[in-house]
């Protein structure tokens, strides 16, 4: 690890982030999926929205953007539609991906366009003090809700099956290695693919719904974390309180970049 | 094998101590990452890849 943080990250450390926040762990994961794959890292692109995930972009020794809030996939759509070689990888958060920028991910999911989206989801906008997000679960407090959420929370990976993409994932900051693993796998792929990446916030979440210390929220993952392997074995019932992790949906569709070279080809053979 | 920590990224925030199956971490009084006993280590790695701040690293020798 010590050898790839010399070689892929910026020399800034120490990061911004609370102590116990696993976005650190997330973040090493996204390098080793990198490292893992041989990419070129002058030919990756990482783009970034705003929020505690996005300051990730900062500390990465790649071409990177750091957006605007919620405008992360627009910006790396037109990296990727400019230059189709170059493997653009998206880190955003849970606020900045399903709130703020909730329509472009769903249509850019839609158009299944080459990117590699990492949603590292907290449950909770950390930066700007704990307020909830549309990932925060219901009866969850934060400091726009002192008596609890109400609504009900986003099912991400759901959401981006349902709105078209093609390969979607769930790993934690727990299972460091398998996220690595999902990451790789979703840089390979040819279309949209969405990484949800749980991760804890000990500070802004877990201290005001008594989640416990760092330690603790990782254990929590630990114990309702099911991989998809497992949970075919398990009852409806067994699987209650429980999400699953790993490989959650894979399937084959027409790439937008490849599409749009086609349309390109066409007009420059109507022009001539 | 060798452990090196660097206590200017460490937060204290205690994730690799709770995962060292052989206790072989400790925080110091100003709740920084401290080794108690490097001869209990078995290289298992488990605070490198959880460290969220980069501030362990295990070398097999």
């Amino acid at each position: 690890m010590e050898k790839l943080i010399e070689k892929y990250y910026r020399p800034r450390l120490p990061h911004i982030w609370c102590p116990g926040c696993g976005n650190g762990i997330v973040t090493s994961s996204i390098i080793k999926a990198i490292d893992k794959l041989g990419l070129d890292q002058d030919k990756t692109v990482i783009v970034s929205g705003i929020g505690c995930s996005s300051r990730a972009s900062g500390y990465l020794n790649f071409d990177t953007v750091h957006s605007l809030h919620g405008r992360a996939l627009p910006v790396a759509t037109g990296i990727k539609l400019a230059d189709p070689e170059l493997n653009v990888i998206v880190i955003t958060g849970d606020g900045d991906g399903t709130a703020i920028g909730g329509n472009h991910f769903i249509h850019t999911a839609r158009r299944n366009i080459n990117l590699t989206v990492i949603l590292f989801n907290n449950n909770i906008y950390g930066m700007t003090g704990g307020q909830y997000s549309p990932l925060t679960p219901t009866d969850s407090k934060a400091t726009t809700a002192p008596y609890g959420t109400l609504e009900r929370a986003f099912d991400i990976a759901e959401l981006a099956k349902a709105a078209g993409a093609t390969y979607v994932a769930r790993g934690t900051a727990f299972h460091a290695n398998m996220l690595v693993d999902v990451i790789a796998k979703g840089i390979s792929h040819d279309g949209f693919s969405l990484i949800e990446a749980v991760t804890q916030c000990p500070i802004y979440f877990g201290r005001q719904n008594k989640k416990g210390d760092a330690s603790t929220m990782l254990k929590t993952q630990r114990d309702h974390a099911v991989t998809v392997e497992a949970a075919k074995k398990l009852s409806p019932e067994q699987l209650e309180g429980k999400f699953k992790i790993g490989v959650l949906h894979q399937s084959e569709a027409p790439e937008y970049t490849k599409q749009y070279q086609g349309i390109i080809d066409r007009a420059q053979k109507g022009a001539k | 094998m060798a452990i090196k920590t660097i206590g200017k990224h460490c937060k204290g925030c205690g994730v690799c101590v709770t995962f060292c199956p052989k206790q072989v971490l400790g925080l110091d009084a100003l709740g920084k990452i401290t080794i108690v006993d490097e001869s209990k280590c078995i290289t298992c790695k488990q605070c490198e890849m959880r460290c969220p701040d980069y501030a362990i690293f295990v070398e097999k020798k």
